[in-house]
């Protein structure tokens, strides 16, 4: 059964999509069915910019196992980056931005 | 049973809730006969390549069918980035898919190839809301739940403004004939809650059928997921055809009659 049940979270950062990148602020997660995959249910995110609307979204279907192991890897890739390069101040969407 | 291999479908416009003109897949054969119609209520991916191929399959089999686009307020996008969109807002409220529903059965009585009689099907969050118009709209002479899960609400927090009431709770308005199609392996609608909707139905004297099918889980019918089970969905497509071939036939005697 599709489900209503999404988590959203805020974040700051860009994607590339279909008209190339964009500033995203926010991610949807959810566990359902998919669109595009053949699995019965992937874990789903869609990378949107609500402060601009919300229409354009770089979206990805996961297999749970997969989506898993993501975590995993992200959360590998952040210990060992922040190790050689340091813990960086907390990002801001409102920050200004510095031309050198 | 009767193959229509001439079949027209197309994009159509609507009128849905509170009047608002939207778009529809309409697929009839071709001739000049009269045809039953059939509302196919989407699931909550959105209006997809596979539901406007179930649309066109009614067709195949003899029937006027429209599928109403039932997100058609969030613009022209792809379907799925309109899903996505509609997910993140909480869905669509109760209220105006049965509007939708409602004006999409206007649609099909109004052509000139209509036999009078509409049924309704819904697919998942779809066959929730078909179990919803059975017992909310007048005028729907027969209505197929396949896999609707929530018709059953257990957590009462699951109830909220757009979906204020479980369908259950409405079980005793039910006005037409229903036929359910289910999964026993299903996690939504689960097997005994299926059981419990049953129960219902014939506590209330309703007429219903309902088909469980081992092996299968939630969209078996579905030709592009892993979920499809061939043998148990061709067996269900039977059902559903000799169910509306039954109901929706011009000479078909209306409930009340029985």
């Amino acid at each position: 059964m599709c489900s209503y049940i999404v988590e959203k979270t805020a974040l700051v950062g860009s994607a590339k999509g279909r008209k190339g990148w964009m500033r995203i602020d926010t991610a949807n997660v959810y566990f359902d069915h998919p669109y595009h995959s053949t699995l019965d249910h992937v874990l789903a995110i869609d990378f949107t910019n609500e402060g601009e609307g919300g229409r354009d979204r770089v979206a990805i279907e996961l297999s749970a196992d997969s989506a898993r192991a993501l975590v995993e890897r992200i959360l590998a890739a952040l210990a060992s980056g922040e190790l050689a390069h340091g813990k960086p101040a907390p990002a801001s969407a409102n920050a200004p931005v510095v031309v050198m | 049973m009767s193959h229509y291999r001439g079949l027209q479908g197309e994009p159509v416009m609507f009128r849905g809730h509170n009047g608002d003109q939207g778009e529809a897949y309409y697929a009839r054969p071709i001739g000049s006969g009269k045809y039953p119609g059939v509302v196919v209520i989407h699931h909550l991916p959105g209006w997809d390549e596979w539901i406007i191929e179930v649309v066109r399959k009614f067709a195949h089999h003899g029937y006027a069918a429209i599928s109403p686009h039932l997100y058609f307020r969030e613009g022209s996008d792809s379907p799925d980035d309109i899903g996505a969109r509609v997910r993140a807002a909480g869905g669509v409220a109760d209220a105006q898919i049965m509007g939708d529903v409602a004006g999409a059965m206007a649609y099909l009585r109004a052509q000139h190839n209509a036999n009078g009689k509409v049924g309704a099907i819904g697919f998942c969050s779809g066959g929730r809301h078909c179990y919803l118009a059975a017992c909310t709209l007048s005028g729907i002479d027969a209505a197929v739940d396949c896999w609707g899960g929530n018709v059953i609400v257990d957590n009462p927090k699951d109830l909220n403004d757009k979906r204020p009431v479980a369908p259950i709770d409405l079980t005793e308005k039910l006005s037409c004939p229903l036929l359910g199609i289910f999964g026993n392996d299903d996690v939504n609608p689960t097997a005994d809650q299926v059981n419990r909707t049953e129960a219902v139905l014939k506590r209330l004297g309703k007429n219903y059928e309902f088909h469980r099918y081992n092996g299968a889980g939630h969209a078996f019918f579905n030709t592009s997921r892993d979920a499809y089970r061939p043998e148990q969905a061709l067996d269900g497509w039977k059902k559903v055809f000799a169910f509306f071939e039954r109901r929706l036939a011009a000479s078909a005697t209306p409930i009340a009659a029985e």
